[in-house]
């Protein structure tokens, strides 16, 4: 492997790290809150509210019924006013923001909901109030599961942010598709295929070593 | 051992002789009512036992308690203040002076046990250092000491119900309300734990509403029964007489087996009275009586010994109740009257069941 490929590669591999990372902290920013708020406004919830409920489920569903190349184009006019420009990294970060937001606050909301509804009843007893219930008890008790959704979700962004490169967004997936593609240059195609595997399973490898730390406790 | 008084974060508002009220509850779920005109007093440092089949409302009065659940009419009083109004953020300083514990322990499985304890005193704004006293006191209260950094998962089902207990002691609550606390325990573990139960209430001073459907329980602990059936309190009073006069259906079918019957097989043998049969005296004994020369008073009446078909003695809070069937031999109906007479000037709950035939 030449100096030039490892070069190239190592961009496109800080690249992508860059663009899942921001996307990825940020579709946790709003997709827990989205999340909790899709547990506690349902039937029997903490705050209650069905018609709020049902109105942020239908936009959650929308959003994740969309696919990710459809989102990419819908959303430049926006991408436009936030960042400027509709090429580059920081215009990928917008759509894989907005397409896996939903995505996170779904898996959130499934983790939520397992947690049961007799420690929130102790937690009442004990003269909590709704936010130190989400705080102490919500929260914590689903965090495995909150971390390996989390996890999930990265690994989709990585496949979702390979897919930017079309939108020429830097990063691993537009090198495949400028020298692998374009270029038929089939060992630089390679060398992206095998550190994207290597970067998705070491993703995998510590949120999963992470949820086994915080599931088993002691 | 001895707690200090209430956390400073805590108000500590004088509490009045009657520590938690019910006047006329009733509370609907859909059409089916739940409860339906409940009126139950608990006095500061009493044990309660709330007794009923699975679906009679048990829960859910103890849940009106603490505001868990509101009545849709009546009166629910607890400290002296009148809650049934109060908005669920006026309910949470209430919350901190009852605490309560679950047949699922409902302890966090995130958390250790230190932090499990310490968790109403975090919500409660109690600080850090002082928290961490707090607990250290909770646990050795409970003999946890040695288990503060473990995780619920590695205790036992009493290991984690004596957490549940620190942590619902944790804010110097003046009320405990116990929701079938030993109903997911062995029997062993279960008399261990109402044990402590009984150990807080006297050193504590510590009221406690207890529900279960188990009347050996109540038998061990509770200074008072009151027996649930479909929402309605049908029967309540002192264990022992509870015990041993039940006045209602339900009642009857809780204490079974706890107090002696006549044995079937003699049930079977009863015949009209007349000539060549005997009565049987069936005696009830309670507290420092029980252990009186009854037999030798039933001798002195008669003329002659009485035999001892059946019976039993048992304890209600350490003291001691229980039923015996004397047959009195072929005596008079003047005799019989004699017996009857000495007994109840002694204050002695006797009476003849029946009679059978004389087998010499
Ligand atoms: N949240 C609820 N919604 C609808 N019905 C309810 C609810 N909670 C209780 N009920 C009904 O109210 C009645 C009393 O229930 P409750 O849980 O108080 O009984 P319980 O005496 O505690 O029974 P168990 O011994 O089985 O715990 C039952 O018929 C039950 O089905
Ligand atoms: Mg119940």
């Amino acid at each position: 492997m030449s100096a030039q490929l490892i070069e190239l590669i190592g961009k496109g591999l800080w690249e992508t790290v860059l663009m899942t990372g921001v996307s990825g902290a940020l579709s946790f920013a709003f997709g827990l809150p989205l999340g909790l708020v899709l547990v506690t406004t349902d039937r029997g919830g903490i705050y209650e509210n069905l018609a709020l409920n049902r109105i942020l489920g239908a936009v959650v569903n929308g959003l994740r019924s969309l696919p990710f190349v459809i989102l990419l184009v819908a959303v430049i006019p926006l991408t436009r006013l936030l960042v400027g420009s509709a090429i580059g990294m920081a215009a990928a970060i917008v759509p894989l923001t907005i397409a896996a937001t939903p995505y996170f606050a779904r898996i959130a909301e499934v983790s939520l909901r397992e947690v049961d509804a007799a420690l929130i009843d102790a937690a009442r007893a004990m003269g909590a109030s709704r936010l130190q219930i989400i705080r102490e008890v919500l929260i914590p008790e689903s965090l495995p599961g909150l971390v390996s959704g989390f996890t999930v979700t990265i690994v989709t962004l990585i496949g979702a942010s390979a897919m930017a490169g079309a939108v020429g967004s830097g990063g691993l997936g537009d090198i495949a598709i400028r020298y692998g593609y374009q270029r038929f240059e089939t060992a630089t195609m390679l060398a992206v295929v095998a550190v994207l595997i290597a970067l998705v399973c070491s993703i995998q490898w510590i949120g999963d070593r992470l949820v086994t730390r915080l599931a088993h406790r002691g | 051992m001895i707690l200090p008084a209430v956390t400073d974060a805590l108000p500590a508002h004088p509490v009045p002789p009657l520590v938690a009220e019910l006047r006329d509850v009733a509370r609907r779920f859909g059409d089916r009512p739940a409860l339906d005109g409940i009126s139950l007093g608990l006095a500061r440092g009493e044990i309660v036992g709330l007794i009923g089949r699975s679906g009679a409302g048990k829960s859910t009065l103890i849940r009106c308690l603490n505001g868990l659940d509101r009545p849709q009419a009546g009166r629910v009083i607890v400290a002296g203040q009148d809650i049934t109004d109060l908005t669920e953020a006026q309910l949470q300083p209430l919350r901190r002076r009852v605490g309560m514990i679950f047949q699922h322990f409902n302890l966090l499985s995130s958390r250790t046990v230190a932090e499990n304890v310490g968790l109403p005193l975090k919500i409660a704004g109690v600080p850090l250092a002082r928290r961490r006293d707090r607990v250290a006191e909770l646990l050795e209260l409970v003999g946890l000491s040695d288990k503060a950094a473990a995780y619920p998962q590695r205790l036992s089902g009493g290991q984690k119900q004596r957490v549940g207990i620190a942590r619902a002691l944790a804010t110097d609550p003046v009320l405990l309300l116990s929701d079938e606390a030993t109903s997911a325990l062995d029997p062993e573990t279960t008399a261990s734990i109402l044990d402590l139960l009984q150990r807080l209430n006297r050193q504590l001073g510590l009221t406690i509403l207890m529900i279960t459907h188990e009347m050996e329980v109540v038998r061990r602990i509770a200074h008072r029964v009151a027996v649930l059936d479909a929402g309605r309190i049908v029967e309540q009073g002192d264990v022992a007489r509870v015990l041993l006069a039940p006045r209602h259906a339900v009642t009857e079918s809780l204490i079974r087996g706890l107090v002696p019957e006549l044995p079937a097989d003699l049930r079977a043998a009863l015949v009209q009275p007349g000539q060549g049969t005997e009565p049987i005296l069936q005696l009830d004994l309670v507290g420092d009586l029980a252990r009186a020369p009854v037999l030798a008073w039933v001798q002195a009446a008669t003329g002659q010994a009485p035999r001892l078909l059946h019976g039993g003695l048992s304890d209600v809070q350490g003291q001691p109740f229980g039923r015996l069937f004397l047959a009195l031999g072929p005596v008079d109906q003047t005799r019989v009257q004699a017996v009857l007479a000495r007994l109840r000037a002694e204050t002695l709950d006797a009476k003849v069941v029946g009679h059978v035939r004389t087998t010499h």
